[in-house]
């Protein structure tokens, strides 16, 4: 066995003449978290799609597990768990009917499922709700449960598509321990979502857009190679009026307003300190607090976009969340 | 084998959660069948007639008598003038009109040719050649009856003797040519088809508008292991189906069940190997549901019409003798009806069968074949 669950190179998928995924390589380390960021339309999908061999690459090669995609789909379906974006289990199954049906797709023998049974009621937390019709389930518990029926064979990487899509944040918070707790037994997670404060569960991130793939790292490193100079969060009064003054000023690269603070960035932290008190001060500005900040994932995914691809007013809005 | 059984369980467990899926499987094929087998009946009976007897002479009533007493017509009216019958023919009154012209009588008499008119509705063809058939052969009865008494007249002088061919016809296995008896196992491979058919067709292309094949095909499960995980339920479903149209035709309809149950068994066993495979086959191609039902009735109305349901393949022009060879339902058909009417035994079904049953392994393969385990 390799020593990347996932090996990707030069992955590309046309459908017709527009290019989903264009020539995209990386590779997954076993049992990390790896988040695969972008907005809606941005090729997350159907680069998960052909990792699970259920799309032909039209170019380019992967293997998952150590299987190639191309030549043992079967195999490669055997190791690996995979949770689709839309919800995919039986509506008209119960909780645990479902999970029995799955355990038997996958080849499990009665006793294995019954001995996974309750250890997926207590993750997805639907002890009790056993005989339940899957569609009377809310959102949060049919992600956890279709969660728990991707994992049931306990495969060694499990795909999860957008997994906390259109849920509240409280079960994504719960979601996010779940596959903390996954992780943490051993498993490789790859993980696709355009919720940018869910990037900060990951180990490792790959950011895609328009089908490229623009920046990749951990957390820290995206943000600290991404934005060098430091920025400063500025509680003042009159912030907006401070703003303007501050936007004339040299010695400011840039500046916004978030809430009712600003961000400052500055070519050198005390010397910006000093420039800064001096400035507002000037001003019969009253100063209240600075503090050194680091830059949010959103500055950098904006500011990846906006400095890797052709500038397009739909490519950077789109890319909020 | 585990992964076939988990997929026949989640089937069932379905079929069974589909409360209004349920009652329409097994009520429908009982309403169908007592329904068509009233309706299928190509029997003419009482055919509505209008009679314009002009001569009015006794000859002409006893002629008329002929008609109206053979069972096979039954009088309407009876008009004075030509041009009155055109209204009956006009509004579907009546589907048959006799005329006897002024002079019949008088014709017989003077030993001349007694012409008659007998005008047929042609619009229902098939029921205006019965009528006219029986209408010559009652016309045919009537002048030979009276060939007969005028040569008993002349033979009583010492005249010649009349010399008679006496064709005694005896129909065998369906003794009063009951078309019901031809209908009802006809019926039988109908509703065998249409629901199975019906049912396959939606199989896989229900789970793909579901979002539900994309977590199947994710799975290890083999193609030709969801095919016949499929397959299975639908097969018990049919037969049950079978099962209950065979005991409605035998005690409602007293239909004759004289073949091997055994063999009527197997013949629909190898029946719906045709029409499951080509119900799933349909399922594997189509995106929608919508498309699977339009693409199903498509090749339905073909099954029905080119398997002799009710067009005899040997009245069929040549061309379309040998595209039935193609067709399942032809097979069938000639043998539910060789089975349940004649009583025959696998040494007259074999050449019957054995083409079913390939056609049908054919037709099965070609929709494992046609199953991908992708998305596009």
């Amino acid at each position: 066995m390799p020593a990347n669950a996932v090996e990707v190179k030069s992955l590309s998928k046309r459908f017709g003449a527009f290019t989903a995924v264009d020539a995209v390589s990386f590779s997954v380390e076993k049992g990390e978290i790896f988040g695969f960021l972008g907005a809606n339309g941005a090729g997350k999908s159907t680069t998960i799609r052909m990792l699970c061999a259920l799309l032909d690459p039209t170019s380019g090669t992967a293997s998952v597990g150590g299987f190639d995609i191309r030549r043992e789909p079967e195999k490669v379906k055997r190791s690996i768990g995979y949770m689709s974006q839309r919800f995919s289990l039986y509506d008209d199954l119960t909780v645990a009917e479902n999970i029995r049906f799955f355990g038997g797709a996958y080849g499990l023998n009665r006793g294995t499922v019954a001995s996974r049974l309750p250890w997926v009621l207590e993750m997805a937390g639907l002890r009790g709700r056993e005989g339940s019709l899957a569609r009377t389930l809310s959102v949060g518990w049919k992600q956890r449960l279709a969660l728990g029926c991707a994992v049931l064979h306990e495969p060694g990487i499990v795909f999860l598509d957008e997994p906390t899509g259109g849920v509240d944040p409280a079960s994504r918070r719960r979601f996010w321990e779940l596959i903390n707790g996954l992780s943490e037994q051993g498993m490789t997670i790859f993980v696709t979502t355009h919720y940018l404060d869910e990037a900060e569960y990951c180990n490792d991130i790959r950011l895609i857009h328009a089908g490229r793939i623009v920046a990749g790292g951990s957390p820290t490193e995206l943000k600290t190679a991404a934005i060098r100079h430091p920025i400063l969060e500025v509680a003042c009064d009159r912030p907006v009026e401070a703003l303007e003054i501050l936007q004339k000023e040299p010695w400011v690269v840039d500046t916004s307003i978030f809430g009712l603070s600003l961000h400052v960035g500055v070519g050198e932290e005390a010397e910006g300190r000093r420039l800064l008190a001096d400035r507002l001060g000037r001003a019969g500005i009253a100063v209240r607090r600075v503090d050194r900040i680091m830059p949010s994932l959103e500055d950098v995914f904006i500011h990846e976009i906006e400095t890797n691809a052709a500038p397009g007013p739909a490519a950077a809005g789109e890319a909020k969340p | 084998m585990k992964a076939i059984l988990s997929i026949v369980h989640k089937e069932f467990l379905q079929l069974r959660r589909d409360r209004r899926l349920f009652p329409l499987l097994f009520l429908s094929p009982i309403l169908q069948l007592l329904l068509l087998g009233y309706a299928a009946n190509l029997d003419v009976r009482n055919i509505p007639a209008v009679v314009c007897d002009q001569d009015g002479s006794a000859a002409s009533r006893e002629f008329i008598a002929g008609f109206l007493n053979s069972g096979y017509f039954s009088v309407r009216a009876r008009v004075g003038r030509l041009e009155a019958i055109d209204a009956y023919l006009d509004r579907g009154l009546a589907s048959t009109a006799f005329v006897i012209p002024r002079g019949f009588g008088d014709d017989l008499a003077g030993g001349r040719p007694g012409k008659v008119m007998i005008i047929a509705d042609g619009v229902e063809s098939q029921t205006a050649t019965i009528g006219v058939n029986y209408s010559t052969m009652i016309a045919k009865r009537y002048a030979q009856r009276l060939l007969l008494e005028r040569l008993e007249r002349v033979q009583g002088r010492g005249g010649i003797r009349p010399v008679q061919v006496d064709a005694r016809v005896r129909v065998w296995y369906n003794p009063e040519l009951k078309s019901r008896n031809f209908m009802i196992p006809g019926v039988l491979g109908l509703i065998l088809m249409v629901m199975t058919i019906a049912l396959a067709s939606m199989g896989i292309v229900r789970e793909k508008e579901a979002g539900t094949m994309e977590q199947l095909i994710v799975t290890p499960i083999r193609p030709h292991q969801l095919i016949v995980g499929k397959l299975l339920p639908f097969v018990l479903i049919g037969l049950v189906e079978a099962a209950f149209v065979l005991a409605v035709a035998a005690f409602w309809f007293v239909v004759p069940v004289r073949g091997s149950l055994g063999l009527i068994l197997l013949a629909c066993l190898a029946f719906m190997l045709n029409t499951l495979g080509f119900g799933l086959l349909i399922s594997t191609i189509s995106r929608t549901q919508q498309q699977a039902i339009f693409t199903a009735i498509f090749f339905i109305m073909p099954m029905i019409l080119l398997g002799g349901f009710v067009i005899p393949i040997e009245s069929m022009p040549p061309f379309f003798q040998a595209v039935s060879r193609a067709i399942p339902t032809r097979y069938f058909f000639t043998m539910i009806r060789g089975l349940m009417i004649r009583g025959a035994g696998w040494p007259e079904i074999w050449d019957q069968m054995l083409p079913l049953a390939a056609l049908g392994a054919f037709v099965l393969s070609l929709s494992i074949a046609r199953f991908r385990k992708k998305l596009d």
